[in-house]
């Protein structure tokens, strides 16, 4: 195992803190209705997401979950794509065409994913699979919840990225519920990972809350991948720390498991080990906690200067060359 | 010019396509070894090899996902569905993920799903299913039927060379029914557009696949009593020819929709209503829809002949409307 340079612990902080705050800008949008629709939190999950994406490459590619944020963010997502994308707006990626973090960017090497939980495996699996006849030596990782988990796509992909041996990581990440179902009304298994062995593919847990330990787990997984070893799966335990989305209150998870993963929480936690591992000192996380907040202000301003789109723009997109009889479909 | 058949024409586009552009790839289940459950990939694992005609699991859903991944990358993914019945197993995949993602994400999908479709063949509910209206209410799907060996080959490159997700609809039934002269050099047939398959100045037919037969059949029974009918083959069905379709009805005055699918929600529907809506001024009559009734396709030989539409009852619905 390659040892994690000074540098890079503190981009692992960085990107945390970053996916932290941002969430927190957008809360406070969400108040202020500037946020269209629902605003989802990875609220104790950021580790999971900045850890495991952090193993990749330049030219891999991932598909984030809805609590991914973070995996976004170091794949070169920016703030402002993330902001206007919640606002609805035109210069977010999808041009006010799909929510949140439904966005793509294959250069930067992330695809958004889509609502139907399971679907990005297969999906996944075709970009290591066209990367393959391509020649091109790529990693692709993919993540799904517990809930995903029991879809026949999820199965389906899975399956045929072990038969097809591809070099695609599959990273569950086990919060304890699926908007408000708990784990053991999903599937009967108590660890997911016991789910690999049925596919034949090396499986992992590891703790979702350790960023470092997160990153490493998923840095063999890819060097493995990369080298030709096929896929893994990796199982990540956290908690989410907030409802399914912002209108969810969550009482229906007991107080003493809040209570208990409180005290994990993955950037606070994080903040000792590099206080400890004579990294940043509390006054420089404090700075750097404070150039992040700056930077926000920053994008955020440009979000909010980029228009909504014109709807006169509808029908563009919809093929590559509008079909003829579209116009005809207008009011 | 050598006679093909229409299994061979999709054939032959399949390894002119795979043959012209190294981004030509298929996947689906026995299309290698065994060279498809009809034998339409036959030949091309031996001559393209494993990593670009892929067998896969029986996962139809996987299959189509991973086909859209590869397309992301810059591939030319041709899928079969070994019936084209076990295509609503990727429903989601095609109306959700390939359908919307340029829209979405501006990033086209340039797939083409093709598989067996039709009745005649006794193949009961699960073997002989006419899907397109599943997909009619889909943005972003285009689809075709061919009726023709000449079609077969022209549409399947114009599809494999289009940059948005295509559905390709073979009729099983005309695999070696339909023998023809195919041209020796390279031609396309462009998606959208139909093709008069016979004049006429009494009524019109607006049809596809298979049922064109049915169609031509029954103008040359009737023309014997003096009603001269055109049959339009639409070939395309999303998007359509409109501009044919207009230009029969008000040459005519009267049409008749005919489709092998069941009646209600079918594609008859939708044509009646941009007719209605564009072309009111134009019918002498009224606009009659001869379809599948409203049943799973049967098994039983007796009950299949009675579901498909027939020369029989076209024909009656074709006098009746003459006179009207």
């Amino acid at each position: 195992m390659v040892e994690l340079t000074k540098q890079q612990y503190i981009d692992l902080y960085y990107y945390m803190r970053l996916t932290r705050s941002l969430e927190e800008r957008l809360t406070i949008l969400f108040r202020q209705n500037k946020v269209i629709g629902g605003l989802y939190r990875s609220l104790g999950q950021e580790a999971t997401a900045v850890g495991t994406a952090y193993a990749l490459s330049k030219g891999d590619i991932l598909s984030p979950l809805i609590r991914d944020l973070g995996a976004m963010l170091v794949r070169g997502a920016l703030p402002r794509e993330i902001f206007m994308q919640y606002m609805a707006r035109e210069g977010g990626g999808s041009r006010g065409r799909d929510l949140n973090i439904h966005i793509a960017d294959l250069e930067r090497g992330f695809i958004g994913p889509i609502s139907h939980l399971g679907d990005m495996v297969s999906v996944t699996a075709g970009l290591a699979l066209g990367a393959r006849l391509k020649a091109k030596n790529i990693v692709t990782m993919v993540y799904v919840g517990d809930g995903a988990t029991s879809t026949g796509a999820f199965h389906e992909g899975v399956n045929l990225i072990a038969v097809l041996n591809l070099p695609t990581i599959i990273v569950m990440e086990h919060n304890g519920y699926a908007f408000s179902t708990p784990t053991e009304q999903q599937c009967a298994v108590r660890d997911l990972i016991e789910k690999a062995k049925a596919y034949g593919i090396p499986g992992y847990i590891v703790d979702g809350n350790d960023v470092v330990a997160c990153y490493e787990v998923a840095r063999q997984a890819v060097d493995r991948a990369r080298q030709g070893g096929g896929p893994t799966m990796i199982e990540a335990k956290t908690f989410r720390m907030l409802g399914h989305a912002q209108h969810d209150d969550q009482r229906y998870v007991p107080k003493d498991l809040l209570e208990y993963w409180k005290t994990k929480d993955p950037i606070d936690n994080y903040k000792r080990v590099l206080e400890q591992k004579d990294i940043l000192k509390s006054d420089e996380l404090d700075q750097l906690d404070r150039r992040i907040a700056e930077y926000l202000d920053e994008e955020l301003a440009i979000a909010e200067a980029s228009p909504f789109p014109d709807p006169a723009s509808l029908l563009e997109g919809v093929y590559k060359e509008p079909i003829r009889n579209a116009s005809s479909h207008l009011p | 010019m050598p006679v093909v058949t229409y299994l061979e024409a999709i054939r032959q586009a399949l390894f002119e396509e795979m043959e012209r552009d190294p981004n030509v790839f298929l996947m689906g289940e026995d299309i290698g070894v065994y060279g498809g459950a009809f034998k339409v990939t036959e030949g091309l694992y031996e001559r393209f090899g494993k990593d670009r005609v892929i067998d896969t699991p029986i996962s139809e859903a996987a299959i189509v996902g991973a086909a859209c991944g590869a397309a992301m990358m810059g591939l030319r993914p041709v899928v079969e569905m070994q019936f084209i019945d076990f295509i609503s197993c990727a429903f989601d995949m095609l109306t959700n993920f390939a359908a919307t993602s340029r829209y979405r994400q501006n990033i086209g999908i340039p797939i083409v799903v093709r598989g067996p479709c039709g009745g005649g063949v006794r193949g009961g509910p699960f073997h002989s299913q006419n899907v397109e209206s599943f997909f009619l209410n889909t943005p972003g799907l285009k689809m075709v039927a061919p009726a023709t060996a000449y079609d077969a080959k022209g549409l399947l490159k114009a599809a494999i060379r289009d940059d948005d997700p295509v559905l390709y609809f073979e009729h099983k039934f005309l695999y070696r029914r339909i023998k023809e002269d195919l041209p020796h050099e390279e031609y396309i047939v462009p998606i959208g557009k139909a093709r008069v398959a016979r004049q006429g100045s009494t009524l019109s037919i607006i049809t596809y696949g298979a049922m064109v037969y049915t169609a031509l059949e029954t103008a040359e029974l009737l023309a014997k009593e003096g009603i001269d009918i055109e049959v339009i083959d639409l070939r395309s069905l999303l998007p359509y020819d409109e501009e044919a379709v207009l230009t029969s009805v008000a040459k005519t005055n009267k049409v008749i929709l005919l489709h092998e699918a069941t009646r209600t929600g079918g594609y008859a529907g939708e044509l009646a209503a941009t007719i209605a809506e564009k072309a009111f001024e134009y019918l002498d009559g009224p606009i009659v829809r001869v379809t599948a009734p409203d049943t799973p396709v049967p098994y039983s030989p007796p009950l299949e002949d009675y579901f498909l539409p027939s020369v029989e009852k076209l024909a009656k619905a074709a006098r009746r409307l003459a006179e009207y």
